[in-house]
């Protein structure tokens, strides 16, 4: 499935965000910490508008009508700036990449657009998940210093890592983070229990996926990194309310705080 | 559809929500998974390539069923000359009263079985009970639910869902056992010792077929116990029902399926006995049945073929994506509510429930809704050893079922794509999002809110989305 060991990102310079839904409206801290660090890492970043989300809530339930009418949207936004010299599109959210990478040819298919498939298609070669990018630039470009010290842990999203196989390159980032010290999570690749609608479909079922994992997290974590701010959030609020002491962040975060000074930051 | 099943007197949700409210069987079901999980793992880090040999597996699973009609045909010619008779059963009640036709010709009063999913989907002891036989279940996991009047909740391993106190519970119980055992072994030799009598008693010996061969007309049985071997046996008269779909043409291409069952369902290299019958006993032969009958089970499965759902008959019920999927792992079996739990009973009960209830495709809300019972995180899909897209075809369904949903639910969607389909409006619903934010202490009362909120913090909203920092040059 992945193209991603093909793509040559080097000389990738002018980088257009998608937003997400999530993070435009429940964790805004995500795209905000994502666009600081990719322009530390030279990039010349763009937010598109008129994006609004990829239409992975009504896909996943079954209305492809609706899903397409919305990622339709999307897809005209993220097409312009790639018509106005974005080299990449960059998502901060592993489940949404997959949404526009993977499916949606396949959406805009099932919907009757075979145009808008195909144009899919196309804006897909150029779609990234934020870590898939960030690992893939050639080190130099992104320097990475160090944060506080803290305890982590790293969750493998379902999707990014098992359709979009983006596997190693969130915990090779980290590695490259001083402080950050990941430990070993017996249930680390297992999913969180949100799944979209499913958290409220099956609540109880939800929650007990949560507790799961949150019941081997190692001795002493004090925060889970990830790299999709709705599983984490899914993790998050389920801990909180066990009153458990470990936070969440997402990995755009974390290497926000590892830039060594000032980079970033516009002002 | 047998009605006993919880399918349709419970919603998934219901289902689902005992099942977690119960540690013991999560713990159960928890242990058994990841056992099963930790021996496929190690069998297929024996295997040079394994995700060669799945394609491989798919590629050879999609040939036999291309030319479905024409194997199965040759399969029943071959079962013939064999000295076999076969029995075409187009749906469940037809191959009950085949078979109850034949109980009753040879006057069995006993039956033995072993395990056999098929016969859970027609609800063969039923019909067997109301002409009169008393059937046994001799595998020892279908002896155990046999008994505590349970359905089976893992397609390899009825009773995953007991442990061992509990199944002890059982045999004193219900099998009369005085002198209460616990160890594995010595429930093993209590359940050998009963069993063996009602091996002797038994006239008609009925099994399922992992796999029919065609060119050969055989059948093929794989169990860890040896007990089909007694069932095939010993009774005078031998009756096995085959999922018409659990085919190969050549024993070439059951040598991969049967390979690929043990290791992705047990993580053996190959099951403990693996018995291949061709016929009834010949003049020449020591022992065997006097009559053998291969009933070929449809039951919804042809309506399946040719459609978007096609790729879930290559389903050899190796019971791998039952123990990877997470949701299964909280819930164990029942929850599904039908002979097929798991990511593969999400996809096929729905398939064949249609069918069989007489509604049409996707009308069936009871069987339908087991599409919802996933998170989609793939993990099914990447176990399968035919490599069944079942991520995929649980999409399709919910596609299926959102054709016949109900107007509210399909005006919430409608006006969600207008709103998120327009950047203005969009950008008007950020807004009111955070404006919600004090409102959010309010959200859980609201309808469904609990759904959330019962378990979970509310998510903290911000005071400014994104767009807004954004264009306020605060990024
Ligand atoms: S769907 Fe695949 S993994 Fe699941 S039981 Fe069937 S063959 Fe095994």
């Amino acid at each position: 499935m992945s193209d991603a060991p093909d793509r040559r990102p080097d000389g990738v310079e002018r980088v257009a965000l998608f937003v997400t839904c999530v993070g435009e409206l429940v964790e805004p801290d995500v795209p905000v910490a994502a666009v600081r660090v990719l322009r530390a890492a030279g990039c010349d970043v763009d937010v598109p508008e008129g994006q609004t989300c990829c239409g992975q809530p009504a896909w996943n339930s079954g209305f492809t009508a609706d899903a397409a009418k919305v990622a339709g949207t999307s897809l005209d936004a993220l097409e312009r700036a790639v018509a106005d010299g974005a080299e990449a599109v960059v998502v901060p959210a592993g489940s949404c990449a997959t949404m526009i990478r993977v499916y949606w040819p396949q959406l805009f298919s099932l919907a009757g657009d075979e145009a808008a498939s195909d144009r899919a298609r196309a804006l897909g070669e150029r779609v990234w998940e934020l870590t898939e990018l960030l690992d893939a630039l050639p080190d130099e470009r992104l320097g990475l210093g160090s944060v506080e010290p803290c305890a982590a842990v790293y969750h493998r999203s379902c999707h990014m890592l098992r359709e979009l196989h983006v596997a190693e390159q969130p915990e090779a980032l980290l590695a490259r983070v001083d402080g950050c010290v990941v430990a070993e999570w017996a249930a680390a690749d297992q999913c969180c229990g949100f799944g979209g609608t499913f958290s409220v479909k099956l609540p109880e079922a939800s929650v007990a996926m949560a507790d799961e994992k949150l019941d081997v997290l190692p001795e002493g974590t004090e925060v889970i990194v990830g790299a999709d701010a709705s599983c984490l959030m899914q993790l998050r609020t389920r801990a909180g309310a066990r009153g458990m002491q470990v936070r969440t962040e997402h990995i755009a975060q974390v290497l926000e705080r590892a830039l060594p000074d000032d980079r970033g930051a516009d002002a | 559809m047998s009605n006993e099943w919880p399918l349709r007197s419970s919603t998934l949700r219901e289902r689902s929500a005992t099942a977690v409210g119960d540690p013991v069987l999560r713990a159960n079901v928890g242990a058994a998974t990841d056992r099963f999980r930790t021996k496929r793992t190690s069998a297929l880090a024996r295997l040079h390539d394994p995700d060669a040999l799945r394609s491989a597996a798919r590629g050879v699973r999609g040939d036999i069923l291309a030319d479905w009609a024409a194997t199965l045909e040759l399969l029943a010619d071959n079962v013939q000359a064999n000295g076999g008779h076969v029995c075409w059963a187009p749906t469940g009640a037809d191959a009950n009263d085949y078979i109850a036709s034949v109980a009753q010709r040879i006057g069995a009063r006993t039956v033995v079985k072993s395990k056999s999913m098929a016969t859970e989907e027609t609800g063969l002891n039923e019909a067997l009970a109301a002409v009169g036989c008393d059937t046994v279940e001799t595998d020892l996991g279908e002896w155990i639910i046999q008994l505590a009047e349970e359905h089976p909740s893992h397609i390899i391993a009825p009773a995953m869902h007991k442990n061992r106190d509990q199944v002890a519970d059982t045999f004193e119980a219900k099998a009369g056992m005085t002198e209460r055992v616990t160890e594995p072994t010595e429930l093993v030799a209590f359940a050998r010792r009963e069993l063996r009598r009602r091996f002797l008693e038994a006239d008609l010996g009925i099994t399922g077929a992992n796999l029919g061969v065609a060119e050969t007309g055989s059948i093929v049985l794989v169990t860890n116990e040896g007990n089909a071997r007694m069932v095939t046996s010993m009774p005078r008269v031998h009756i096995a029902v085959m999922g018409a779909e659990r085919i190969a043409r050549t024993w070439d291409q059951a040598d991969l399926v049967l390979g690929l069952l043990a290791k992705f369902g047990t993580g053996q290299t190959l099951s403990s006995y693996t018995t291949v019958l061709s016929g009834p006993r010949g003049e020449d032969e020591a022992d065997g049945p006097d009559e053998f009958h291969l009933v070929i089970l449809d039951n919804g499965r042809s309506d399946i073929a040719g459609t978007e759902f096609a790729e879930m008959l290559n389903c050899i019920r190796c019971g791998s994506c039952l123990n990877v999927c997470p949701v299964y792992h909280q819930t164990g079996g029942h929850a599904y509510g039908w002979v097929y739990p798991g990511p593969m009973g999400a996809v096929l009960t729905p398939l064949l429930a249609s069918q069989q209830t007489g509604h049409g495709p996707g009308e069936d809300h009871h069987a339908g809704e087991l599409a919802n019972a996933s998170t989609l995180c793939g993990a099914c899909m990447e176990a399968c050893p035919v490599e069944i897209p079942l991520q995929d075809l649980l999409l399709g369904l919910r596609r299926r079922n959102a054709e016949h949903a109900g107007l509210a639910e399909r005006s919430m969607w409608r006006a969600w794509a207008a709103a998120w389909s327009r950047p203005g409006a969009y950008g008007a619903s950020a807004t009111v999002a955070t404006k919600a934010r004090r409102l959010a202490p309010l959200l859980g009362r609201l309808p469904g809110g609990s759904r959330w909120t019962d378990g979970r913090d509310l998510p903290d909203l911000p005071a400014r989305t994104f767009r807004q920092r954004w264009d306020a040059g605060d990024v």
